[in-house]
Parts: C-alpha cells; structure tokens; sequence
C-alpha cells in the first residue's frame, strides 16, 4: 500500500487544484453511494438527483436555500473556531438554543424601540451563548474536564433548563403552543425580495453571517490572537513553549465560540418567527459540526458546504411526489462528510510526501549544481 | 554480487579487498555459514540531505557488527529499512541468505529480527514481566494470560543470556541500564536471533556502557548477532568484530576494529578534519545576566524533580549542565522558561534595548530606560512569577529539548515558525496583526544566514530533514539579540556541518556578550563550549567541573555520583 502510493505520488503533480478537486470528488463517491441505496430500495437514481436539482433551482428554493444556508453558516463557524484550537465545542446546539430563548425574551419585552431593540436582542444572544460555552471552558481550564463531556451535557441542561424558563417564566400559552411574547413588529429584520419571480424574501441577517464569515478569517490568519489560537491547534506543547497561555487560550475561544453559536437563532427570530416557541429548529449546533468539517473549517469552504447541505434539505421535498422518502438526503449528507473528510485526508498525505520529495529533490539537483 | 563466497575466494584476493575482509571475519566463528544479514545497494530518497544511497554490507553471525557514522549520516534510517518501519526505494535484504522483504516491524520480527531503540518503550507503572508479554502474551485455554510459562521463559533467557533481569520487579524501580537489559529481554522473549541496537550507550554513563557490553558479548557467544549504532569510536572499537563506516548515507569503509585507530575511524566517519567545539579564549564577564537561586520543582506526587538548584550565568559566559538524561534536566529549564510551576527564584538582569521598549505591553520596568547609554548598569530582576511570554519578550531565548514538540508547528510553513515564539515582538507584528511581509523577510535571513536548507520559506517545517528544522530554530532564538539563551541539546540530530555552523553562532553571540545555559548529553561538546560545568543528579547540583581541565570519562562518573569531581 504504501509503495503503490509512493509510486503514485511520485508521478502526480500537486498543485492547489487538489484542494478543490478532493472535495468534488468526495461528492461524486457520496452520490454514488446514495444511488446504491436509492437503486436498493427500487428507486430510479439518476432520476432523484435529476428532481433535486430541478426543485432546488427554481426562484422560491434558491431564497430558502439562501435563508437556511445562512443558518448552517453560522452554526459551522460557532463550531470552526473551536475546532481550529482542537477545542470541540459539541455544545454550539444548546447555546444556541438557549441564547434564542432568553434573547426572544428579551426582545418580547421591548424594552428598546426599534432597530436598538434588534440590536439588545442579538448582544443578548451573544452573551447568553458565550456564558453558557463558558462554563465548559471553564471546567476543562480549572478541573481538566473534556469539553466534549460537558458540553454534550450542557446540551442535556440547556434542554431542561430552557424548558423550565418557557413554561415558568417567558412564556404564554395559546391554544396547545407555548412561545414568548413576540417581538413587536419595528425590530424584524427585513427580507429583500430581490430574487426574480418570487416574492419570498432572502433575511437581510446574512449580512451578518457574510461580516462574520469574514472576521472569522481575518482574525485567524492576519491576527496574533489567531496565530496563536492555530498555534495551539497545532502543537499545544509548541504553543506553550512559545509563550502561549492555553487556558487562557481555551477560555476565549470558548466564549467566541459560544458566542457566535448565539447568533445561530437570529436569522429565525428575527426574520421570521419573532418568537421562541417549542417549533422553534433544533440540532443546527450538529449541522454546523457536519458543515465545519465539510468545509475544513475555512470560511469560504464552509459556505459552500452550508449551501450544499440547505440545497438538499431545502429541495428534498420534492422526492415525496415521487414516492422517495426525503430522508435520502440524510444519507447523501452523512456520506458527504465521510467522504469528503477521507478525501482531504489523503489528499493531505499526497501533499506532505509531494512536498517532502520536491524539498528533496530540489536540495540535490541544488548540491549538484 | 561482487564478493565471491566459495572455493575461489583465495584467487581473488588482489581483485576484491573488502570482500576479503569479511570472509576472515566470517571465519572466526563459523565458517560455512551464510552471513546473518547482507544488504545490497540500498537506496530510500527521504527528505532533507541525507538519504541512504547505495548501502552494501554484510554482517557474519555471531558477530556485534558496528555501524558507525556521524548524527545524520543515514544509520537510524537504515536500520529503519532493516526493521521494516520504512521500505527502501531499492536494494535487496537478505536474512540468513533468504531475500526478504519486511512491509512492517511484525514481518521483521517474524525474520528474528529484533530492535532495541534509544529511547525505551516501556510501561513504568507494569512490572518487567508485564512489560515483556506485552503484545504478545501467552494464554492459558485461550482467554487467561499465562503468567506462569511467561514468568519461567523470562527467568530462562535471563539466566541464559547473563542478564540478570527480575520478573516481578516494577519498571518505575529500574535505573537507565536495568531498563535496557528489560528492552533486550523483551525482543530475544519475541524470539529475535538478530539485535538492533540504536546508539544504546547515548543514555548510559562509561561504568554502565561497560556493564552493556559485557552482556552483549554474553549474547554473540550464544550465536546472536548483533548491529550496534554508534557514533562513540572508542566504544566501537572496544566491543566490535567489524565496523562499517557510513557518511553522507552510504557506506564508505568496512574495516576491522583491530587494524584501524580511532583517529582513522574519524577520518572515515567525516571524511574530514573532525569539527571541535573547544572554545578557549574566556569572553566571561562581572555581570550576571540570569541567576537563579532555590530553584525546586516538585512532580505531580510531590517528589522532588528539582532540588534546590542555584547558579549564576555571567554575560559571556556558556553554564553546562552534565547529568545522564531524566535527572531533571527537562524539569529546569522548564521551570526557567516559566512553562512549569517551582519555587525559588529566577532574576534576570534587565538592560532592555530600544526595540522591546516600543511594546508597550510589558514595560513595567520603566525606571530602568531612564537613560540608553547607561547599559552598564544592570538591575537585578525577580521574574518567577512571569508567565513564559514576558520572559521571552525580555530576552530569554529557548531551544527547546525536544524541537518537534516544543520547537516547531511541523504542518505549518517555515516563515509562521519564525514568528513562534516571538508572537510579540518585531519584525513579526505590528500592534495585534501577524506582518506578514515582515516575518517572511526576517525568515528569508534566518534560512541564508544559518544556512536552513530548503527550497523556500512556504514550505513545511515538516519537509525539513532534523538538522536543518533544527539551524531554524536556532536562528529564530538568536534573534533580536537574546540576553540569555537556554539551549537543551542543540546539536541533537545534527549533521557534522550544521554542527559546526551552531556552535560558531554559539561562540560569536557569546563573545557579544549573550550568557548561555547549555545542556547537552554529548560530553565533548558540554566540556568543548562550556566555560564552566556542573553536574546534575536527581535533581541536585552535585558537582562543579572545570571544563578546562576534565575528561568525559571523569565527567561520567560525576554524573553517575560514582566519584567526586573536583
């Protein structure tokens, strides 16, 4: 195995194209499994992707896929920061959940007028998100604590504890639904219809997702605190030695993390339910974990990867008018990671041995010179 | 196939010398027989300069077949292709006359071949009986681990082979020798007929490495062979049948101890005059730049790690510290660069320059950049309490012990490893971005400056072979002028010309004024560029050595507390 892949890496030139050719690949490998399942279970395969894409391209998709994407894109980034410092914040699904529910709240209450009370929603939110990341960061800076552990349970409490604050104190029961006070109609943010041939509107939020998106790769790649926070991903012991405090270290980007989990909900709440009720999404933090890792946690791959994955959760409705339960797409996603996350591994090793030979190879055609 | 093997050989001496080398020494012990192990134009392109390049070598049964050559000239690799942890590009291997053929360490084990690595691999908290079985232990009726048999079996070899191993003793109880003969008993328990030894004396001190050998002569004299890697010529000459010499990844010379000098040995071995660390001319000045007094680490159960340690480090001046490796070197300058908790006390002398001043950050020592040309004047400062970044912005460099862990980010390109370690200070950023342009340019100096070979400053730290990581390393430490430098072994796994290069860096930051805290397990060296010495046991400061009048044999002793040093 490893001389066959010797051999093979000996021959193939790597250049940045690999980047985004093991990706599409992966993608190509992931419906080639879906159709397996797809043929297994009687159903026309080429068809299925056929209908998707058709669905998924028409005026009133491409806006919800628009709106969702902006979801996932965020839930990717909440979990991104974690995971460059290979802290896995499996949490970004409470602290989302629960920063939405005190922020609507908040919001409900109306202490502010206007765009100052969209505002006051959203640092709510933020805080909220980062308070509870937090206490993970702090448990693993203080007693050692996993963050996978605590915040997968957090996850559980966020859960309880959300529950108790709607039924005891924000919310109002109406008929057999229970949700906050919705926020009153001058703190919506407003959806711009400028797709043509559908009134539905793209949330104005994404404007938001977009700003963070690209904070998220100027304070990671131009930035000391992002140097060191991939620095830590890296090598903590390099980390430590070059001065790095990792607990410090672990703190912040736990509360960044968090933070921006906050800010998962708001395309939702405040474009369009204005509420936090017991419909409101959940799972979006495991989306953004899936996203993230599509994505290699690098902003733009993780747009195309949050794209991709409200492509087929926005177009899948239509496969039950062909009698395909949508739940395909649950498989083609998972498949997607898998592959994707194979793909960038191998690709990964081509380069290291690509790169290790062509040093060599340089340093003795140099010797020789 | 160029030496011939059989009734002709006497026809053919004028034609083929080496040949003829190895069949005498083939003959003292068994004179049919086909060579243990013969290797044949072995050839693995690896990154960096030295790869193994057209390796020929036989080795006679029964025989401890030095292979000698200086750090980067290619034997770790070699033996690595022989264990079957790498494959060669080309060559054939063949085992007792058989061509193999090993894809991993398990099909070398299965040819009998066993290794035994420098660094031990061993479970301290498992006793040594656990620790032979592990990976490979008997049962009992399928599921019960045979405890029994295995326990017997131990005892056997041990007694078979001289060496004296205790089953139910616990790791942890064992000194550096003990755990060695534990790491020889675990590969002949896996059935090895051939041994690999990688620089096994590199952890022993002399009355050790003697012990060592006894044992492996006991081995041999029961039909073992033996490959013994070393870079000691005196130890090789002292216990090998034959010797052969590799440089620049392949073999030059196969010689008999008996018919060569030490002298012709090192000549072979660099294929040049030999390098010298030896740095005479006192540069020492009256001011301290680093004492430290008290020092004492304690380790997670409370033992003492660190006991007390004091010294000062002059400006100008290279403090060795001798002691076999695992006495607390690693804990002391952990706790120097403030990586680790202690007690005691660190101060530095502050004459902070124009550059660290601009910070801003960490200028709390305001009162001292009163007037510049006042740098005589050096104020003692207590910086215990400072966290690792502080101390590193106020001059203290650091060449960590183990650069792949604590050195370098290996995914990450060379110019992003300048900045490590240096996260704060120029020309690596301005306020609280990264200056790129800045820390490439400065890295771009580094890589021409300390002679870093590599096609370019993209690349990853992992595409550099271990010397040139290593030059990189040292050139980033060295920047920005360092008033105190600690550098764990910075040699280690260095080739003889990058050697050279960093011990002349050394000197000429030394002769500037820099004051250094050497530690190094490479005794010539220590004794070479110290301007004083001394010797650490368990922690403790035992000895003070003058390096101008002791011999590494002395020194050896020191650090085993054997005798007392003067």
């Amino acid at each position: 195995m490893n001389t066959f892949l010797n051999r093979l890496m000996g021959r193939v030139k790597l250049g940045g194209l690999l980047a985004v050719a093991a990706p599409i690949l992966a993608i190509v490998f992931a419906m080639l499994i879906t159709s397996v399942v797809l043929i297994a279970a009687g159903k026309p395969a080429l068809d299925t992707f056929g209908w998707l894409i058709d669905n998924g391209s028409q005026p009133r998709s491409i806006v919800n896929i628009v709106n969702l994407g902006t979801t996932y894109y965020l839930a990717a980034v909440a979990v991104a920061i974690g995971f460059r410092m290979n802290l896995f914040n499996i949490g970004v699904d409470g602290q989302y959940r629960l920063a939405a529910l005190i922020s609507a709240a908040v919001g409900g209450a109306a202490v502010l007028p206007g765009v100052l009370n969209i505002v006051l929603v959203v640092v709510v939110a933020v805080a909220v998100g980062g308070l509870w990341a937090a206490i993970a960061g702090f448990l693993k800076v203080r007693r050692g604590v996993s963050e996978v552990i605590s915040t997968i349970m957090l996850n559980a409490i966020a859960t309880a504890f959300g529950s108790w604050l709607l039924i005891e104190h924000f919310g109002t029961v109406n008929g057999n639904a229970i949700a906050t006070t919705p926020i009153p109609d001058n703190a919506h943010v407003p959806a711009a219809a400028i797709v043509p041939g559908t009134q539905l509107g793209i949330n104005t939020f994404v404007i938001v997702a977009i700003v963070v998106g690209i904070a998220y790769a100027v304070v990671l790649s131009r930035t000391r605190f992002g140097f060191n926070l991939r620095a830590t991903g890296r090598s903590e012991p390099a980390a430590v030695a070059s001065g790095v405090s990792v607990k410090k270290m672990v703190l912040i980007t736990m509360i960044l993390s968090g933070g921006a989990a906050g800010l998962i909900g708001m395309p939702e709440l405040l474009g369009s339910s204005f509420t936090y009720n017991t419909n409101f999404p959940a799972g979006l933090g495991f989306t953004g974990i899936a996203v993230a890792l599509l994505g290699r946690n690098n902003a733009v791959g993780m747009a195309i990867g949050a794209l991709l994955f409200s492509f087929l959760d926005t177009s899948s409705d239509i496969l039950q008018l062909h009698d395909i339960s949508p739940e395909i797409v649950k498989i083609m996603q998972g498949a997607i990671v898998l592959s994707v996350i194979i793909a960038y591994e191998l690709a990964h090793r081509y380069r290291l041995v690509a790169e290790q030979r062509r040093v060599s190879r340089e340093l003795l055609e140099g010797a020789a010179a | 196939m160029d030496h011939p093997r059989a009734p002709w050989s006497t026809v053919d001496i004028t034609v083929c010398h080496q040949a003829l080398r190895k069949e005498e020494a083939a003959i003292g012990t068994a004179t049919v027989t086909q060579p243990a192990v013969e290797l044949e134009g072995i050839t693995k392109r690896f990154p960096g300069v030295v790869a193994n390049r057209d390796i020929t070598m036989s080795v006679a049964k029964g025989h401890i077949h030095a292979i000698v050559g200086e750090n980067g000239a290619g034997k770790s690799t070699l033996m690595k292709i022989l264990y079957g942890m790498q494959r060669p590009d080309e060559g054939d291997i063949r085992i007792d006359g058989k061509p193999v053929s090993f894809h991993t360490p398990s099909d070398a084990i299965a040819a009998g071949i066993g290794m035994v690595h420098q660094h031990f691999m061993l479970a301290d908290n498992l006793t040594v009986l656990e620790n032979v079985i592990l990976g490979s232990e008997p049962t009992k009726g399928g599921v019960a681990i045979d405890f029994g048999s295995a326990r017997a079996k131990i005892k056997e070899i041990s007694d078979a082979y001289g060496l004296g191993v205790e089953p139910d003793t616990l790791v942890e109880d064992l000194g550096v020798g003990a755990r060695q003969r534990v790491e020889i008993l675990k590969v002949l328990y896996r059935g090895a007929r051939i041994l690999i030894l990688d620089e096994p004396t590199a952890v022993l001190v002399p009355q050790e490495v003697d012990e060592l050998f006894d044992n492996l002569r006991g081995l041999v004299r029961e039909g073992l062979t033996i490959l013994f890697i070393s870079h000691k010529l005196d130890e090789v000459l002292k216990v090998a049948d034959a010797i052969t010499v590799i440089r620049r990844g392949t073999t030059v010379a196969s010689v008999e101890p008996k018919s060569v000098t030490a002298r012709q040995l090192a000549e072979l071995m660099v294929g040049s005059e030999l390098p010298s660390p030896e740095t005479r001319e006192s540069t020492v000045t009256e001011v301290v730049a680093i004492a430290v007094s008290g020092l004492t680490v304690l380790s997670a159960d409370g033992r003492k790690l660190i006991d007390d340690v004091s010294f000062e480090i002059h400006k100008g001046e290279v403090l060795g510290i001798a002691g076999v490796e695992g006495n607390g070197q690693a804990e002391l300058v952990e706790a120097i660069m403030g990586m680790r908790p202690s007690t005691g006390t660190v101060r530095v002398g502050l004459e902070r320059r124009a550059e660290s001043e601009e910070e801003g950050t960490s200028a709390s020592e305001d009162r001292d950049h009163a007037g510049r040309p006042a740098s005589a004047t050096m104020s003692m400062h207590d910086i215990s309490a400072w966290p690792t970044l502080r101390r590193r912005e106020h001059g203290i460099g650091y060449i960590p012990e183990d650069r792949h862990r604590h050195g370098l980010l290996l995914e990450a390109p060379l110019w992003e490893n300048r900045i490590l370690g240096h996260q704060t200070q120029k020309p690596n950023v301005k306020g609280i971005w990264i200056d790129r342009k800045g820390a490439r340019a400065d890295t771009q100096r580094i890589v021409f400056t300390y002679d870093v070979r590599t096609p370019g400053i993209e690349v990853a730290a992992d595409a550099l072979s271990g010397g040139n990581q290593q030059k990189l390393i040292v050139g980033r430490e060295m920047s920005g002028d360092p008033a105190v430098l600690i550098a764990s072994h910075p040699t280690r796994g260095v080739d003889v010309g990058a050697q050279a290069a960093i011990w002349d860096h050394l000197r000429d930051a030394r002769a500037k004024g820099l004051a250094v805290l050497l530690i190094s397990a490479d005794l010539d060296e220590l004794i070479g560029l110290s301007d004083s010495l001394k010797v650490i046991l368990r922690g403790r400061i035992v000895a003070d050595v003058d390096p101008a009048n002791v011999t590494p044999e002395q020194l050896g002793s020191a650090m085993t507390g054997a005798g007392e040093a003067q």
